[in-house]
C-alpha cells in the first residue's frame, strides 16, 4: 500500500498550478551557449556599496541576534522617516508598521489576515503571480479585473466597481505594474478612491515594490496619499526593486493600526522576525540612499527607451511603459501563442523573455521583456528580436 | 529639451555611443543631441574623449610618479603660471592646485622610477618659485577613471518565478 499524496496535499495547494514561467528557465538552464535572460525580475545592479557596508558593520558590531517581532526600532523609524519623505504620508512605527521577508510576505500575511473561506479578493491582472497564489491558499477566491493596453493598463474605476460583489474582501492593487510597467498617477488613482467611497467595507492592499522606478515622475503616487481611505489601504513595500537588495529579502507593510496588528499576529509565530542584517541594510537604504536610487533609475530610463525603440523596429506594438524595468508587447501579428513565441525565440535566437499568459489569461498574446539587463545585452538581444519576427513573417 | 547634464553623465561613461543611440537613450532626435554635443565642445566643456586602458597589462613597467609641489606664488600671476608651464609636458597627466600642505599635484607618467626622477630634479625643482617637491610612486591601481580594475562582470541572478 503506497501512500495517495493526492489526497494528502491541501486541495488549496493543489490548485494552484506550477509557476508557467519556471519552465523557460529550465529550458534556458539546459541550452549550450550564451543565452541572453531579459527574463529576469530583479534589478541587475549590485546593492550600493554603503548599503552593504551597513550589513557588515552590524555584523562586527555583533548584532546577530532576532529582532523584535515588527523589527528594530531604528529600522522602522527609518522606514517611516522615508515614508513621510516621499509619500508625505505619515505611520506610527509602533503600531502602523511591521518589517517583513521581502514584499512578497506581505501579500501572504494579508491574505491570511484578512480571508475567511469563501471571500473574494479582486485582483488586477496582468499581475504579479503570487496575488492569486496567495489568495488561493488562505481558502479566498480571486475575481480578476482585467485591464488592457488601450487603457495604458491601468484599473478603470467603472471595471473595478462591476467586480465588486457583497462578498468583496480586499483588492490588490500593483502600480508600478509588473509584468506591463505600467503606472498610476493620483489623478488615475483619485478615480479609484472615488468608486471605494462608495464601499466602505473593502480594504486595498497596495503593492508598490516598484515605487522608486517611476520615470513619469520620480515621485510616487499611491492610494495611501489620500487620507480619506487611511483606515483601510495597506501598502505592501519594501527593497528589492528599487534599492536593487533582492537577496536580503526585506520589505514591510504600512497601514491602519487595525490591519497591521493582525498581520503581526502571524508574522511573529511564523516568521519570529525579520533578518536583523537585512534591517540593518534597510536603515542606511531608507535614510541615504536616494540618490543611488536615482542613478539607476536614470539608467533603466535609458534602457526603457532602447527597449521601445527596438520594439518598434521589430513591428511588434507595444504600449508606452513608464514603470518598473518592463515592456510588454503584442505578438499577436506573429500568429503564435506566448508560449510558442518565447520557446522558438528562445531555441531559435538564445533569448528568454517571458510569456504574457504567465501573468493572468489577458497576457495571452503578450510577452514581458525585462530590461533589468546589461545595455548590451539589451541591443543584442533587440537585434535578434527584429531578425526573429522577420523571419517569422516571412514564414 | 535634452538634459545636458544627463547627456554629458552618459558620456562620460560611454564616449562611443553614437547620435543615435544617445537620442534613442535621451528620448530625442539624433539631429539635436548632435547640436547640444557641437555647442558642449564649443563651449570647452566636452574637452575630448579617451579610452580608459589598464596599462598595467601591456605595459607593466611603466611608472606614475604623484608629485606635491610647493611654491611662491608668482606676481599677478599667483599659481597659474607655474601650473601651466608644468602642464606643458606631454607625460603630467594631471595637474592640480590644493588645498594643504602644499600647492600643486603633479602627476607624471614615464618608462622608469629614473626618468620620473629626472623630471622631478631637472624640470619641476629648477622652475623659479618652486620651494619643495615630494615623489610619491603609484604602485599598483585598484581604482581609476571610476572603474574598479580586475572587477569581472558576472550575473549570478536565479531563476525564481517573478
Amino acid at each position: 500500500m503506497s501512500i495517495d499524496y493526492n489526497d494528502k496535499i491541501s486541495k488549496a495547494v493543489q490548485q494552484v498550478p506550477p509557476s508557467a514561467i519556471r519552465r523557460f528557465f529550465d529550458v534556458a538552464a539546459e541550452m549550450k551557449g550564451h543565452v541572453i535572460s531579459l527574463s529576469i525580475g530583479e534589478p541587475d545592479f549590485v546593492t550600493p556599496w554603503q548599503i552593504r557596508e551597513a550589513g557588515i558593520n552590524s555584523l562586527i558590531e555583533g548584532y546577530t541576534h532576532y529582532s523584535p517581532n515588527a523589527g528594530y526600532t531604528d529600522s522602522r523609524q527609518a522606514i517611516c522617516d522615508y515614508l513621510k519623505r516621499r509619500y508625505g504620508v505619515s505611520y506610527d512605527y509602533k503600531h502602523e508598521l511591521l518589517i517583513t521577508v521581502g514584499g512578497s510576505e506581505g501579500l501572504d500575511l494579508a491574505a491570511r489576515a484578512l480571508i475567511n473561506p469563501g471571500d473574494e479578493v479582486i485582483i488586477v491582472e496582468p499581475c504579479f503571480v503570487a496575488y492569486k497564489a496567495t489568495v488561493l491558499f488562505a481558502h479566498g477566491v480571486p475575481v480578476v479585473v482585467e485591464t488592457k493596453p488601450e487603457n495604458n493598463y491601468k484599473l478603470m474605476p467603472e471595471e473595478l466597481e462591476a467586480a465588486i460583489t457583497d462578498k468583496t474582501k480586499y483588492i490588490i492593487i500593483g502600480y508600478p505594474n509588473n509584468p506591463t510597467g505600467a503606472v498610476m498617477t493620483l489623478e488615475d488613482y483619485a478615480k479609484i478612491r472615488d468608486v471605494l467611497l462608495k464601499y466602505p467595507d473593502i480594504v486595498v492592499l497596495s503593492d508598490e515594490l516598484y515605487c522608486e522606478l517611476n520615470y513619469l515622475d520620480s515621485r510616487p503616487a499611491s492610494l495611501t496619499q489620500f487620507s480619506e481611505l487611511r483606515d483601510r489601504v495597506v501598502m505592501v513595500n519594501g527593497f528589492s526593486k528599487s534599492y536593487a537588495m533582492t537577496g536580503f529579502r526585506i520589505g514591510y507593510v504600512a497601514g491602519p493600526s487595525e490591519l497591521i496588528a493582525p498581520m503581526v499576529k502571524i508574522h511573529q509565530y511564523c516568521i519570529m522576525s525579520a533578518p536583523s542584517t537585512a534591517q540593518f541594510c534597510a536603515i542606511e537604504a531608507a535614510a541615504n540612499a536616494d540618490a543611488e536610487v536615482a542613478k539607476m533609475r536614470e539608467e533603466y530610463n535609458h534602457r526603457r527607451r532602447v527597449i521601445i525603440k527596438g520594439l518598434e523596429d521589430a513591428g511588434l506594438s507595444c504600449f508606452t511603459p513608464y514603470g518598473a524595468f518592463y515592456a510588454f508587447p503584442c505578438i499577436k501579428s506573429t500568429g503564435l501563442t506566448s508560449e510558442e513565441f518565447c520557446e522558438r525565440f528562445l531555441i531559435e535566437k538564445h533569448v528568454a523573455i517571458v510569456p504574457g499568459n504567465a501573468f493572468g489569461a489577458c497576457g495571452e498574446g503578450f510577452v514581458r521583456i525585462s530590461y533589468a539587463a546589461s545595455m548590451e545585452d539589451i541591443k543584442e538581444a533587440m537585434q535578434l528580436l527584429k531578425e526573429f519576427v522577420e523571419e517569422l513573417k516571412k514564414g | 529639451m535634452i538634459d545636458d547634464i544627463e547627456l554629458l553623465r552618459l558620456i562620460e561613461n560611454n564616449s562611443r555611443l553614437s547620435y543615435e543611440e544617445i537620442a534613442t537613450m535621451l528620448g530625442t532626435s539624433a539631429s539635436e543631441v548632435e547640436q547640444e554635443i557641437t555647442r558642449l565642445k564649443e563651449e570647452n566643456v566636452i574637452l575630448g574623449y579617451t579610452t580608459i586602458i589598464n596599462w598595467e597589462k601591456k605595459a607593466p613597467d611603466n611608472c606614475i610618479g604623484m608629485i606635491e609641489v610647493r611654491i611662491t606664488p608668482v606676481k599677478n600671476k599667483g599659481y597659474d603660471h607655474l601650473a601651466q608651464v608644468l602642464s606643458k609636458y606631454d607625460k603630467v597627466t594631471a595637474c592640480y592646485l590644493m588645498s594643504g600642505g602644499f600647492d600643486l599635484m603633479i602627476i607624471y607618467e614615464d618608462k622608469t622610477l629614473r626618468d620620473i626622477a629626472t623630471f622631478v630634479t631637472e624640470k619641476i625643482a629648477t622652475q623659479e618659485g618652486v620651494l619643495s617637491t615630494t615623489t610619491h610612486f603609484i604602485l599598483k591601481k585598484y581604482k581609476a577613471s571610476g572603474v574598479i580594475y580586475d572587477n569581472p562582470e558576472r550575473d549570478d541572478r536565479q531563476a525564481i518565478i517573478l
